[in-house]
């Protein structure tokens, strides 16, 4: 047997010592990394050529860079056949890149103060530790914002805030703050009123229905079956406008012990009620005492890269909102939200956003009253919005399928309602696991706004492709304009990126 | 034990009479009939699928059962969901996987319902919930976020939210299933506490030993149906039906 020991006791420590020159700094780095093998030596070797080249190209392009002329043909004079970039166009076109070609230049002040201030009311909702209390102005910016940028009298965005206040304490008072009795009274009022209402509304819908059914007529198969179709359609709603409107007061009128509906309905018939037949006079009327006027600039004269922020901006904000209702609808037990949820998401994503502007732009001034004054950019305001919602509902039910079924009953079962349990259990996780998602589509949104260029409206890349490359005088530039807009567009996309990948590490609860 | 008995009262806090649940055609509880009395503490036990967690479930709506009737506190259970939205905040729940909610922290967890269900005021809730983590012996965590908490301690969070609401009767739901062996015990020591303090518990588990230290009475249950209930001496040593025998002859046999 040989003598072996097991047992050991380390007396002294071990004193830390550097390790060996080739082990570590760059010179590892480089091993490790680049030359660690004949093939990755070879690619190194050709990527290092293959950049070389781009920089040689890329380098001397914007070093040659002429800051200062007229036109292309006094940049391609002051180049004298070098190779350079032509950056005079920007310095040129700088306001109508950024504010487009129609925006009264000596208006240009009041979209910067409203950019400034958006930063401001960003603030709160982005970062939870900024003071709760600014929330009151990111609520105040978007009247704010419409005057300094569309001009007009102050007491438009004024009645309106007013108007949405009022209807939310009409809301308030319905719900929770008269007692039982007296919102039986106002549910049976209400309901008779939005009953009457609605079966008013099919009646004329019917008669619409019949009259589109007649201007197809019956020659040829296809209008046969169009005709037949709508004249089916017009004949339905002909039997049921009075059912659906019995069912839809007494709905309303039945749901004055919970109060929810009532209230929803009160409020929105209010907030008609006032559009209609206060708004304007009262506006008008102290706008005649009161001036308070900016120059009022037309929804046609916005445009460059202001136009995209603006449309991007009112878009993600409103499409998250509408996304997350449409996203709840969806899951709903009652047939009647989820079928309507289901066909708005289904049918919006399946129809190219570029569709939809057209139809923004084109068809819906036939379904419009002639009259009606409704503006252009509110009208691709809409669709944006509308486009970007299915997309973000889809992103947040996948949030909401992620959930386990544990934190619902855990909810439920501590007697939280379903708009608590959602708001305050539900959503808060769900919409954390799809900020990915969310600020996927917002991106995309956001670059998206370049598409009504298509349709005539002037934005950064509408002016690019439009008066500034049309322009006699800088016929021929194409780099400089379009990798200025691409740096502006990649500027806010990335900087929304790295916001997301921050707000994600700020929400990780778990392991830290 | 006999001190035990002395605490229950002749006031009914449950009664279930004829209740039947299906799953589609799966006819998972069959007419069950169980009055729990204020302070009563009754253990349920039996195989998987035996139907002891859905009629637990049952008894705060959170499965709905198509027959008979359940009345909880004097309340009838019915669709109603006012009718549910007052049990459920009369009866607490704890979950096999505690359910916690991650995004809040212990403190947070605990004032949530009474803040928003009972419309109590932050600073009053908040000394509820430090009184009940005290009570649990964790109110060292409750700054924590649920993730930052080992099983045990997490299932006796869930113990302490629950009592936050105040309830009058106690569910818990395979509490001990989802823990390491030396976790066990300190949950169940919260549990024997709340017990001793004349709580109405009904739990479902397969802890016999706590069954036999704090029952009143243990209801065995096997194919959706009661098949034996009895003080717990009686049941462990001397049940009578053959199903009961060799359920307890398998969990107890080694």
């Amino acid at each position: 047997m040989t003598d072996t020991n097991v047992s050991f006791v380390r007396t002294e420590q071990i004193p830390p010592s550097p390790p060996p020159a080739a082990e570590a700094g760059i010179v590892k780095w480089m091993r490790e990394n680049l030359f660690s093998s004949i093939l990755n030596t070879v690619l190194t070797v050709i990527a290092a050529y293959v950049i070389i080249r781009l920089l040689m190209g890329i380098v001397p392009w914007f070093a040659n860079g002429v800051w200062e002329a007229g036109s292309m043909r006094e940049c391609r004079d002051i180049l004298a056949g070098a190779s350079g970039a032509c950056f005079a166009v920007l310095v040129d076109r700088w306001d109508h890149l950024l504010f487009g070609f129609k925006y009264p230049p000596e208006a240009y002040f009041r979209i910067v103060i409203a950019l400034v201030l958006l930063l401001v009311a960003a603030l709160p909702v982005l970062f939870q530790t900024v003071p709760r209390k600014l929330l009151l102005f990111t609520g105040l910016y978007p009247f704010i914002a419409y005057w300094l940028i569309w001009g007009g009298s102050l007491w438009t965005p004024l009645m309106l805030l007013a108007l949405f206040v009022l209807t939310a304490m009409v809301y308030r008072l319905i719900g929770e703050q008269i007692s039982t009795d007296m919102r039986k009274i106002a549910a049976a009022v209400v309901g008779l009123i939005a009953g009457v209402g609605l079966a008013y509304l099919l009646f004329i819908g019917a008669g619409e229905l019949g009259f589109i059914a007649n201007s197809i007529g019956t020659s040829g198969a296809l209008n046969t079956v169009a005709y037949g179709a709508f004249w089916l359609m017009s004949g339905f709603t002909y039997l049921f406008f009075i059912p659906m409107g019995i069912f839809v007061g007494y709905a309303i009128y039945n749901s004055y012990e919970g109060g929810g509906l009532v209230s929803v309905v009160t409020a929105l018939l209010f907030l008609y009620a006032a559009l209609t037949f206060v708004f304007g006079p009262v506006s008008d009327g102290l706008a005649s005492v009161v001036g308070l006027e900016l120059q009022a600039v037309a929804s046609r004269d916005l445009g460059g890269f202001v136009l995209n922020m603006i449309l991007g901006t009112v878009c993600v904000s409103l499409s998250i909102p509408l996304g997350i209702a449409l996203a709840l609808g969806r899951q709903s037990d009652m047939p009647l939200i989820k079928g309507v949820c289901v066909i708005f998401i289904e049918f919006i994503r399946g129809v190219p956003l570029i569709t939809l502007l057209f139809v923004a732009n084109v068809m819906l001034a036939y379904f419009m009253p002639p009259e009606s004054n409704f503006d252009l950019v509110l009208r691709v305001i809409i669709m944006i919005t509308a486009f970007s919602a299915a997309y973000i509902a889809e992103v947040i039910r996948g949030g909401l399928a992620a959930l386990p079924k544990g934190q619902y009953e855990a909810a439920d079962s501590l007697g939280l309602n379903y708009a608590q349990a959602t708001r305050l259990i539900i959503l808060p996780q769900a919409l954390k696991i799809s900020i990915p998602g969310i600020v996927n589509v917002a991106v995309g949104l956001f670059k998206d706004t370049t598409l009504v260029s298509i349709i005539s409206m002037f934005d950064l890349v509408g002016m690019i492709r439009g008066p500034i490359q049309n322009a006699t005088e800088w016929i021929g530039v194409y780099w400089e304009v379009y990798g200025f807009g691409a740096m502006l567009f990649f500027v806010v996309c990335y900087g929304i990126s790295q916001y997301s990948q921050w707000l994600e590490r700020q929400l990780q609860t778990d392991h830290h | 034990m006999t001190q035990a008995q002395m605490q229950v009262s002749d006031e009914v806090a449950i009664e279930i009479r004829g209740m039947n649940k299906w799953y589609g055609q799966f006819h998972v509880l069959r007419d069950i009939e169980l009055t729990v009395n204020r302070g009563e503490r009754i253990v349920i036990c039996g195989p998987s699928g035996s139907g002891k967690s859905t009629l637990i479930r049952c008894i705060n709506a959170l499965e709905e059962h198509q027959k008979g009737s359940i009345v909880v506190d004097g309340t009838q259970l019915t669709s109603d969901l006012k009718n549910i939205d007052t049990i459920r905040s009369e009866v607490g729940m704890c979950f096999q996987h505690f359910n916690l909610f991650p995004h809040l922290t212990i403190l947070e967890n605990c004032t949530l319902a009474p803040i928003w269900v009972r419309k109590i005021p932050k600073k009053e809730a908040e000394e509820t919930a430090m009184h009940f983590l005290e009570k649990v012996k964790i109110p060292d965590q409750a700054n924590k976020y649920p993730g930052q908490l080992s099983g045990g301690q997490q299932q006796r969070v869930a113990i302490a939210r629950s009592l936050c609401m105040r309830p009058r009767i106690m569910l818990f739901d395979e509490p001990t299933s989802a823990l390491d062996p030396e976790m066990i015990k300190e949950v169940l020591d919260t549990m024997i506490e709340l017990a001793e303090e004349g709580m109405t518990m009904l739990c479902v588990t397969h802890e016999m030993g706590f069954a036999r230290q704090v029952a009143n009475r243990v209801i065995f249950m096997d194919a959706g149906q009661i098949v034996e209930q009895n003080e717990p001496e009686a049941f462990f040593n001397n049940p009578q039906s053959d199903r009961t025998k060799l359920f307890l002859s398998q969990i107890l046999g080694h």
